[in-house]
C-alpha cells in the first residue's frame, strides 16, 4: 500500500527509517526504539492514539503486502520487531483492560468440562449483548450518500484484505479447529474463484460509490480507532500464543455479521444502488450464517476442547472485538448525530 | 479407518445446530420439488430451520432474533425426573 502520512514523532521516525535500507543507519534504528520507549509513558490510551496505532499498522503491513517502495527485508529486522513488541505489550494490556470492562465472565464452568456446544453458546450469548450505538440501523434507515461513503472508507481498511489476519492462525491450529478455519477461509477467499473473494466484492462496492478500491488508499482518512480495530486482528493473528484470541475474534465477527449486513444492503438499496454494489452485503448475510456456526462450535469450541487452557483467550478475543467495535460505532454515530464527518480529513469525491 | 471417517461416514454430514440452522457439508444437491437445482453459492450451507429466514432455503441468522429454540421447554412436572 502507499505510505501514509505520519501522525506524530513515532510514525515520522518509522517512515523515515523505512525509506532507507535495513542496517544502513544503525543509530537511526536504535533511536526509534528509544523514541518509542520515551513516548509510551506519555500516551494516555494507546487504543485511540493516532501516532502509535498508525505505527503499529505500518509495522504489521510489512507482514502483509508491504509498503510501496519499502525494502522487504525490513519485515524481520530485529530492531523493528523490538519496536513492534514494545507497542504490542502496551496494546494488549489496553485491550485486556477494555475487554474486561466490556464484559466480565464470572459464572463459567471450568474449561475442562465445557463442550464445543457450550463454548458456542457462551459466544452467541456475548454476541447478542452487542454494545455501542447501531451504525447498521442508521445506514439502513437514515444515512445520506456521504455517510454511506464514509462507512465504506472506515471498513475498507480491513475489508480490502478481508480474512487475511485470521489466516495466520491456520498453521498454529490442528484437528477440528484447523479444518473449521480452513473451511471458513476457503469461503472468504471465494472458494477458488478470485472474482468472489470477499475483498474483491468489497472493492466492487467501493467503485460503485465512486471510491478508490486500492488497498490502503484511505488509511490517511481514518482515525486511530479504525486502525486499532484492524491492528487487534494482526496482533492476535501474528502471535501464536494468542491463537485462542484470534479464534474468539473470528467467531464474534461472524456472529455479529448477518443481520448488520442485511441492514447495510437495505441502506444502499434505499439510495438506488443495484446488485453490483449490494452483492458484498447480500453475500455476507448468507455466508456468515454458515460461518458463525462453524466458527463458534468447531473453531472456538473445538480449540477449547483440545486446549482447555485457551478458553480465557478465546473469550478475551471475543470481548476485545466487541469493545473496540463499540468505540468505533460511538465515534461514527457521535460525528453523524452532530452533523460532522467521522473521518480525519474530508475525502474528495472520486478519490 | 481414521477418526474423521468414523465421525463423518458416507459422503456428507448434517449438523443440527442447537437453536440454529441445519448445517450440511459434503456431496449433495439441493433441488426444488420438481428437481431443479436451487441457487447455491457455497459448498457448505446452513438451511433455515426456524422458518423466519428471508433467504430460504438458507439461514440468514434471524433465528437469533426470534429466540428460536430447538429443545422443547421442560413441561411442568418434568423437573424432578
Amino acid at each position: 500500500m502507499k505510505i501514509p502520512e505520519p501522525r506524530g514523532p513515532v510514525t515520522a521516525g518509522l517512515l523515515s527509517l523505512l525509506s532507507g535500507h535495513p542496517g544502513a543507519d544503525p543509530s537511526a534504528q536504535a533511536h526509534l526504539h528509544q523514541l518509542v520507549t520515551v513516548q509510551l509513558p506519555l500516551v494516555g490510551d494507546i487504543i485511540e492514539d493516532e501516532d502509535l496505532q498508525l505505527a503499529l499498522f505500518c509495522l504489521y503491513e510489512l507482514h502483509y503486502t508491504g509498503l510501496d517502495g519499502v525494502d522487504d527485508r525490513w519485515e524481520w529486522n530485529p530492531d523493528l520487531i523490538r519496536v513492534r513488541h514494545l507497542l504490542e505489550v502496551r496494546f494488549e494490556n489496553a485491550l485486556r483492560s477494555a475487554a474486561h470492562q466490556h464484559a466480565e465472565h464470572t459464572s463459567l464452568p471450568p474449561a475442562e468440562t465445557m463442550s464445543s456446544d457450550d463454548v458456542a453458546a457462551v459466544l452467541f450469548e456475548l454476541a447478542a449483548q452487542g454494545g455501542g450505538p447501531s451504525v447498521s440501523r442508521h445506514v439502513a434507515k437514515r444515512a445520506d450518500l456521504e455517510q454511506l461513503r464514509e462507512f465504506l472508507i472506515h471498513k475498507s481498511v480491513y475489508q480490502l484484505k478481508e480474512a487475511d489476519p485470521h489466516t495466520w492462525a491456520i498453521p498454529r491450529l490442528s484437528g477440528r479447529a484447523k479444518a473449521a478455519l480452513v473451511e471458513i477461509q476457503a469461503d472468504e477467499y471465494g472458494g477458488g474463484r478470485p472474482d468472489r473473494m470477499h475483498s474483491v466484492l468489497f472493492g466492487r462496492t467501493m467503485r460503485g460509490l465512486g471510491l478508490n478500491d486500492q488497498y490502503g488508499g484511505y488509511v490517511d482518512a481514518v482515525p486511530a480507532i479504525s486502525l486499532a480495530s484492524v491492528n487487534v486482528m494482526s496482533l492476535f493473528g501474528l502471535n501464536r500464543r494468542l491463537r485462542g484470541a484470534i479464534a474468539g475474534h473470528l467467531a464474534i465477527y461472524e456472529m455479529t455479521s448477518s443481520r448488520p449486513n442485511q441492514l447495510y444492503g437495505q441502506g444502499f438499496r434505499r439510495h438506488g444502488f443495484g446488485p453490483d454494489v449490494t452483492w458484498y452485503f447480500d453475500e455476507h448475510v448468507e455466508a456468515d450464517a454458515v460461518h458463525e456456526q462453524i466458527a463458534g462450535r468447531d473453531l472456538a469450541g473445538g480449540l477449547v476442547e483440545a486446549e482447555p487452557g485457551l478458553l480465557g483467550d478465546v473469550l478475551f478475543g471475543a470481548t476485545a472485538v466487541l469493545a473496540i467495535d463499540a468505540r468505533l460505532s460511538s465515534l461514527i454515530m457521535d460525528a453523524w448525530d452532530n452533523g460532522r464527518s467521522s473521518l480525519r480529513a474530508a475525502v474528495p469525491a472520486g478519490l | 479407518m481414521n477418526q474423521d471417517q468414523q465421525q463423518f461416514p458416507g459422503n456428507g454430514s448434517i449438523v443440527l445446530c442447537p437453536d440454529g440452522p441445519i448445517l450440511v457439508r459434503g456431496d449433495f444437491d439441493i433441488v426444488t420439488p420438481s428437481g431443479q437445482p436451487a441457487p447455491r453459492q457455497r459448498r457448505t450451507v446452513a438451511l433455515c430451520r426456524c422458518g423466519a429466514s428471508a433467504i430460504k432455503p438458507y439461514c440468514d441468522g434471524t433465528h437469533k432474533m426470534i429466540k428460536f429454540r430447538t429443545e422443547s421447554p421442560a413441561a411442568p412436572g418434568d423437573s424432578d425426573q
